[in-house]
């Protein structure tokens, strides 16, 4: 092992992990941000309405993360139009694509998931909120939506950590983050050992954190109210 | 079709679905020895298990790809000096299964424990007061069993695993992915092959599901469903 190599390139990593924790932070919002309403809009009732959304979850749920990232960054070039569009300066950038490709694929996930929980609150608790004379949006703000953001907590953690791993694949498309900070480090030095033993160091720490941070949220937010549902 | 890169695309398909059955069947391997290890009374080969577990679901599959390709290659370059072989190059492919097949090892791990922990202990002991051999057991009452509760998160896994044999494309093995993003360049039209790419992937999971979901059926036959 050559630590001397790993202190040199030290600033590089923080530089990295830096670059992992924007794309992963700004990919989670994004997708939550959509996800929330579209989730409700997959569980209406007209097929018109959640048609749409499923097919839009199945297609992303069924291609690598990889295919969709690439269909952005070096598809979208290909054609003249959006290359002449207002939008290019955006898409020509690998940040962009990047916060983009990685957003679409969580929301779909998120959208599943915040769909499923939606659904498994009890078919009571709903009836009793519409005897009580709440309006449907009031319904879905006091009542459904707490219950399902609890419920979700496990599943949504596990797809905190995925996406937190899946934006290595961003070093694909010439960003920075821990991998290409790796990638770089081995290119200058020729250590692959240690260049990315040192990044998958930093990624386990990094997923221990969540854990943990999941971990303390269930005990706190899902304990106490599953003791009282049953 | 596709300019002529139709049938490239396609040789690269079945390369992709090879590098996913070998994965498949190392992760298989690695997955029975891991719940094996976690579920037995030896203390050293359960820490050696959770140690696996918890590490692989730590680490991105690419970070872990690039460990065991180029880390591997100086290895053996290493000891090929050492011990005076001619040169050995570490293959893409081998790197590329082996990665995949340790990373899905790990999940596997969990679902044979779970599966296993799923069948009552009660149907193993009357296997045996039977007079079955423990191996009969395991094939004849237990397996079964293991099956169907394994069968799930097994469809799971797998798609997930299909769809992350993706990234062997970046050490280069001519897979679907690379070979579109070859089509593409060549043609300058790279939107076209990779969304080409993308719907061959979703032929994959969609056919893989439908499989599943008819294992599924054949399963739990004798099983008696309720709805609420």
């Amino acid at each position: 092992m050559d630590f001397d190599a790993v202190a040199q390139s030290l600033p590089s990593y923080a530089h990295g992990a830096l670059a992992t924790f924007e794309l992963t932070l700004g990919a989670l919002a994004f997708g939550m941000l959509f996800a929330l309403p579209l989730s409700i809009v997959r569980g209406a009732h007209s097929r018109w309405a959640w048609g749409p959304v499923w097919a839009f979850t199945y297609v992303i749920r069924g291609t690598p993360l990889l295919v969709q990232l690439y269909l952005l960054y070096y598809g979208l070039g290909q054609f003249e139009a959006i290359r002449d569009s207002f939008a290019w300066p955006w898409l020509r950038s690998a940040w962009f694509c990047a916060i983009a490709a990685f957003s679409v694929n969580t929301c779909a996930y998120t959208i599943e998931i915040l769909h499923g929980a939606m659904r498994a609150v009890p078919a009571g608790e709903i009836e009793a909120a519409r005897a009580m004379g709440m309006t449907r949006g009031v319904m879905l703000r006091r009542v459904v939506l707490p219950a399902a953001f609890r419920r979700m907590l496990p599943a949504y953690g596990n797809e905190v950590i995925f996406m937190l791993q899946a934006t290595a694949l961003a070093s694909t498309v010439t960003l920075l983050d821990i991998t290409g900070a790796a990638g770089e480090m081995n290119s200058r030095f020729y250590l692959p050992f240690e260049a990315f033993l040192t990044a998958a160091v930093l990624y386990l720490a990094i997923t221990m954190a969540l854990v943990g941070l999941f971990h303390s949220a269930e005990r706190r937010w899902l304990l106490p109210w599953q003791a009282r549902s049953s | 079709m596709l300019q002529g890169y139709g049938a490239s695309l396609l040789t690269g398909a079945g390369l992709t679905l090879a590098v996913a059955f070998v994965s498949l069947a190392i992760a298989s391997v690695l997955g029975v020895a891991g719940a094996m290890a976690k579920l037995s009374r030896n203390r050293v080969l359960r820490t050696l298990a959770l140690v696996y577990t918890t590490v692989i679901r730590g680490v991105p599959d690419l970070v872990m790809m690039f460990l065991i390709f180029y880390g591997g290659q100086l290895l053996v370059n290493k000891l090929a000096d050492r011990y005076h072989w001619d040169d050995v190059t570490i293959d893409p492919f081998v790197a590329g299964t082996l990665t995949i097949g340790f990373i899905f090892g790990a999940y596997m791990t969990e679902i044979f424990r779970g599966a296993f922990l799923a069948v009552p202990a009660g149907q193993r002991e009357a296997a045996l007061a039977y007079g079955m051999t423990p191996g009969q057991a395991l094939r004849r009452i237990v397996g079964p069993q293991m099956l169907r509760h394994a069968l799930a998160p097994l469809s799971n896994t797998w798609l997930v695993m299909v769809k992350s044999t993706a990234i062997v494309s970046l050490i280069g093995l001519s897979d679907l992915m690379n070979r579109a993003k070859n089509a593409g360049s060549s043609t300058q039209e790279p939107f076209l092959f990779y969304a080409a790419a993308g719907v061959m992937y979703l032929v994959f999971t969609s056919v893989s599901e439908l499989l599943f979901a008819w294992l599924r059926q054949r399963y739990a036959v004798g099983v008696r469903q309720v709805r609420i």
